[in-house]
């Protein structure tokens, strides 16, 4: 008797708990719908981004690793292929026509031809490339430090941002851009990369040009970057969050 | 017939050293007021929570419910996980994957260290779509990553925050080395206690006003070990504080294991959780749960001499 009412209440018991987490589950998908619980949500990373640039100095590198632990296959996600008509030209004569814009809010604004990039003193570092999904591929990117190339276009004071514009459309027309503090862009690691694993950077990695910013998660390292421009506000780009993903609801700073 | 004993809350909740006196019940004598029908026993009322501690227990239950939840969202977007630093997708050390079998039936398969289970239903394939953990377990239910790591990197401060101040209170307050530090009579002790655990005896009466060795253990261990295992593994996979702190890459063997090392804790957090929950339902649901609302908690001493005179 003591026994089945015990059993009794422990299956009574298990059922509540189990009612009462079906019910803060349906809470919680009411609370992403709502208008106004993901506003305090999103303030997380505000917070992240002060914390984590406060601990972490300027200029730490991330970890470089050696040609023994390069991936065997780095995969490539987002864009394989920007499939635009001009796009497919510029590979007929493997992007000799390219052409990198740096302007906004610089001194001089300035184009770069491919050859031109490719000529400026170079950096190769094998590095981790950390995809928001949660995984890792490690590869050897080489190309310019885009502190070398904003040195020479010589941004003004009031520009706070690096906006880059990318050749790449989504199914729906609407253009891939990303973008980081400019600060960021003095990063040693922070390049534009042309070559990947010691040859040149094939089109679902990003040809001809695709930044590698390594203190950031994947989705910040644009491919296929034709523009650079200086900005003091991300507001009236795009849908005015700073990237084409920032856009779809992923975090501006993605340093975690 | 129960005899009230009150004892006035102690500020430092230390239920080791509240002075309680002794019942008259309790005493050789047997209570000289109802000599025909003595108690069966005494009912005692300790302050056993304070405040912080009761704060910090709920505000926990909040955030572990919601990064366990938005964590297996997270996972969702690639169910492998990985030994290292690279993901070697050829060769995860635990990968849970929709399959079609050749009769063009989908499957939902577990793989761990190469061993294939069919898990369908649950892990791998439920409800008719293919997703590592099912849509009841993970925040939000859909499958939607930039929303789950909006949740999940709240929370997380929630309780990096949380914990720091039930740290530092603990500490200061003492509650630390005289409740939850294990004594060498309760380490002595600890073949009996799983014993008794065992064979669900819970302690009762003096016994039950402190925390039992195995308590004090399970409780330690997830404070000092567990907690501070599952922040440093999520913060080791940031690649910004890997650049701030990438001895934390050395210390877990790199950015794939660390993700390894999270996942494991997480289950161990959620091991603890079952465990914890049937030990309060084990012992009095209604009583250990008031105690963390209200702080006080009912002990019975059951009374010798009434029990053998009765």
């Amino acid at each position: 008797m003591e026994h089945k009412r015990a059993m009794e209440r422990r299956a009574f018991l298990k059922g509540t708990l189990g009612a009462a987490s079906l019910v803060a589950l349906a809470g919680c998908d009411n609370l992403t719908q709502s208008s106004w619980f993901p506003g305090i949500l999103n303030k997380a990373e505000k917070l992240t981004d002060l914390v984590q640039r406060a601990v972490t100095p300027v200029g730490a590198l991330a970890r470089e690793y050696t040609e023994a632990d390069i991936s065997r296959v780095f995969p490539a996600n987002g864009n394989t292929d920007p499939g635009t008509k001009d796009y497919a030209e510029m590979t007929r004569n493997n992007f000799a026509d390219w052409d990198l814009l740096i302007d906004g809010l610089v001194t001089t604004p300035m184009m770069f031809s491919l050859a031109a990039v490719k000529d400026m003193p170079a950096r190769t570092q094998i590095t981790r490339h950390d995809c928001v999904e949660g995984w890792s591929a490690i590869g050897k990117w080489t190309g310019v430090p885009l502190g070398d190339l904003l040195r020479k276009v010589q941004p003004l004071p009031s520009a706070k941002y690096a906006v880059f514009y990318c050749a790449d459309v989504d199914d729906e027309g609407i253009p891939y851009y990303e973008s980081m503090a400019l600060q960021d862009c003095y990063h040693p690691q922070t390049i534009l990369a042309y070559e990947l694993n010691g040859k040149p950077l094939d089109i679902p990695h990003g040809a001809p040009l695709r930044l590698r910013f390594e203190r950031q998660l994947g989705y910040k390292q644009a491919k296929y970057v034709e523009r650079i421009e200086l900005v003091d506000s991300l507001a009236d780009i795009g849908g005015g969050k700073g990237g084409y993903w920032e856009d779809q609801g992923y975090e501006w700073y993605a340093g975690i | 017939m129960a005899h009230l004993q009150q004892v006035e809350p102690d500020l430092n909740d230390v239920p080791d050293t509240v002075d309680i006196p002794i019942p008259s019940s309790m005493t050789a004598t047997p209570d000289t007021s109802a000599p025909e029908n003595p108690p069966a026993q005494t009912i005692e009322r300790v302050y056993r929570h304070t405040l912080p501690v009761r704060l910090g227990h709920w505000l926990n239950v909040v955030c572990l419910f919601i990064l366990i939840m938005s964590g297996l969202q997270i996972f969702n977007a690639h169910p492998a996980l990985y030994w290292g630093d690279r993901s070697d997708r050829d060769k995860p050390l635990l990968s849970i994957r929709p399959m079609r079998t050749e009769s063009g039936e989908m499957r939902g398969i577990t793989t761990i260290l190469g061993h294939k289970f069919d898990t369908t239903g649950v892990l791998g394939y439920s409800n008719g779509s293919g997703r590592a953990f099912p849509a009841w377990a993970t925040i939000p239910s859909a499958r939607w990553l930039a929303m789950g790591r909006r949740w999940h990197l709240f929370f997380a401060w929630v309780f990096v925050i949380n914990g720091l101040l039930f740290m530092a209170y603990a500490l200061i307050s003492r509650h630390v080395t005289r409740d939850l530090a294990p004594t060498g009579k309760d380490l002595r002790s600890i073949g009996k206690a799983i014993n008794d655990h065992v064979r669900l005896r819970h302690p009762s009466g003096e016994e039950a006003k402190r925390y039992n060795v195995l308590q004090k253990l399970a409780y330690v261990g997830v404070l000092f070990g567990l907690a501070p295992l599952i922040i440093l593994t999520g913060l080791t996979m940031s690649p910004t504080i890997d650049t701030a702190f990438p001895w934390l890459l050395s210390i877990f063997g790199g950015r794939q294991a660390a993700r390894t090392i999270h996942f494991i804790a997480c289950f161990a957090f959620v091991g603890f959780i079952v465990i914890h929950v049937s030990q309060v339902i084990l012992t009095g649901v209604f009583n250990n749960v008031r105690s963390m609302v209200t702080g006080w908690f009912v002990i019975k001493h059951e009374h010798e001499g009434a029990r053998h005179g009765a």
